[in-house]
């Protein structure tokens, strides 16, 4: 579904990603995990053009996304993605912030995303904050309904950039649930996190980065119970 | 004491009641306002269209320049430098005297001098307010499959101008006092008709006065105005 050849990027003189190859399989849960300045959440952030790779290509469904001609709005509504810091926009409506994206890209009308914004609402059981403005919603709040602002996209892919390091602990699990209720509808997903319990839980495959390289994969339950390198088992013994 | 209070008195009768010169003042002061909501929306458009140029030029991609968006970002810094960089008196006397020197609407020509200076400070205003929204919001609505004028027009635009309403203010009210200086090419508005009641009186200080007078009263008014539409815009940030 998404495959990636020789992905380097590079901030001035600073290589942050180093000539990764890489392929997502429709339905499958990547888990990346990595200590901070491992390149991960760029990796992550190349996959939909936020960060331009500096060599490499990517292709999505067939399309060469990294081609200047691709028409990257068109792709992007078909990725949704998910942030730390959740950036839901403060100016609208819980409602608006859904429905937004769906009718101004022509994907529904007004009365269409109106009715997928409450269906979606209620399914992450926040129908009643739909007149509410972000900044009256708890963090783990927030968060949830980032993610259903990506779902009313109706995308292929999620990607999921540490979306629960900026909550409070007791907030974590609500988002997580709402992640694993998406896994198991089989939505294909890229998670970047700390969380080992979903990497393990969830996952059907866990990268380690570091250095900008994958250094190792998996699937989860190998990766944890017998990882191969030292670098690797240096970070578990440590986050674990 | 009393004496010289009631010669003070007469003066300003003499100034604003005799021969209904109120009246003159009125007329004036609707022009003064007129100039300033027109040339205001002008040089906001002005400054709004300035103000994307100038930020979508600077946040493009490395290796996709587009060359139309370097010449109108040229352009823009041009604008900005020139406009910037006179006086505005000069201005006025330019657009008045040299580009619309035939022209016999004054007001226009006021109103199209006084447009494009303050969009050029507006652009500025602007371009900070745009620079201030955090650049999450954009990836974001780009993320979303937003393309870059959605993503200005409904996500970044809106909360900028929350951010520079108190800079606007201060740009609206320098506007205002601003019109004034039209008066040099002609067009009657409120300093104008000080100045001929002045001239036909021979008594130059209760117009003036009153005019600064009715100015104040006017950025007073509008100063409050501004507290009450800021604390509307601020209504999203409740908790």
């Amino acid at each position: 579904m998404i495959d990636v050849k020789a992905l380097s990027k590079s901030f001035g003189d600073h290589l942050v990603l180093d000539s990764i190859d890489q392929h997502i399989y429709p339905g499958e849960k990547v888990v990346i995990i990595g200590p901070s300045g491992s390149g991960k959440s760029t990796f992550l952030r190349c996959l939909n053009l936020l960060e331009e790779p500096s060599a490499g290509t990517i292709t999505f469904d067939g399309q060469v996304i990294t081609d200047p001609k691709a028409d990257i709005d068109k792709i992007r509504q078909q990725m949704g993605m998910v942030f730390q810091h959740f950036n839901l926009f403060p100016n609208m409506t819980i409602r608006r912030n859904i429905t937004l994206a769906p009718v101004r890209t022509k994907l529904m009308s007004q009365a269409e995303a109106d009715d997928t914004a409450t269906a979606l609402l209620k399914r992450v059981g926040l129908e009643e904050k739909a007149d509410a403005y972000p900044a009256q919603l708890s963090g783990g709040q927030k968060q949830r309904i980032a993610i259903v602002r990506a779902l009313a996209m109706k995308p292929k892919v999620m990607l999921f950039d540490e979306p629960t390091s900026a909550l409070d602990p007791e907030m974590v699990g609500e988002v997580l649930e709402v992640m694993k209720e998406l896994a198991q509808e089989g939505m294909t997903m890229v998670v970047v996190t700390h969380e080992m319990g979903f990497a393990r839980e969830v996952g059907t495959r866990v990268l380690f980065m570091d250095g900008g390289k994958i250094l190792e994969e998996n699937e989860p339950h190998a990766f944890f119970s017998d990882p191969k390198e030292q670098r690797t088992r240096d970070f578990l013994s440590k986050v674990l | 004491m009393l004496e010289g209070l009631m010669g003070i008195a007469g003066k300003f009768y003499k100034a604003f009641i005799e021969g209904e010169r109120w009246k003159l003042y009125l007329s004036g002061l609707g022009i003064t306002l007129e100039m300033t909501v027109v040339a205001l929306i002008f040089g906001m458009v002005l400054g709004v269209v300035v103000a994307v140029i100038r930020t979508a030029h600077d946040q493009q991609r490395p290796g996709r320049r587009n060359i139309l968006l370097s010449i109108l970002n040229a352009l823009c810094k041009l604008y900005t430098t020139i406009i910037r960089g006179t006086p505005m008196m000069v201005q006025i006397l330019i657009w008045g005297f040299v580009i619309f020197a035939s022209s016999r609407d004054k007001v226009m020509v006021g109103i199209i001098g006084l447009g494009i200076n303050s969009g050029a400070y507006a652009a500025e205003i602007v371009r900070g307010g745009l620079m201030s929204v955090d650049v999450g919001q954009s990836e974001a609505g780009r993320s979303l499959g937003l393309n870059y004028l959605d993503t200005m027009r409904f996500i970044v635009i809106p909360q900028a101008f929350k951010n520079i309403l108190p800079s606007l203010g201060n740009e609206f009210i320098t506007l205002f006092k601003d019109t004034s200086l039209v008066n040099t090419i002609g067009a009657a508005e409120l300093t104008y008709q000080a100045m001929r009641i002045g001239g036909r009186n021979y008594d130059y200080m209760p117009p003036l006065i009153g005019s600064a007078l009715i100015y104040l009263a006017i950025v007073i008014i509008f100063t409050w105005l501004q507290g009450k539409l800021e604390r509307r815009l601020r209504q999203s940030d409740r908790r």
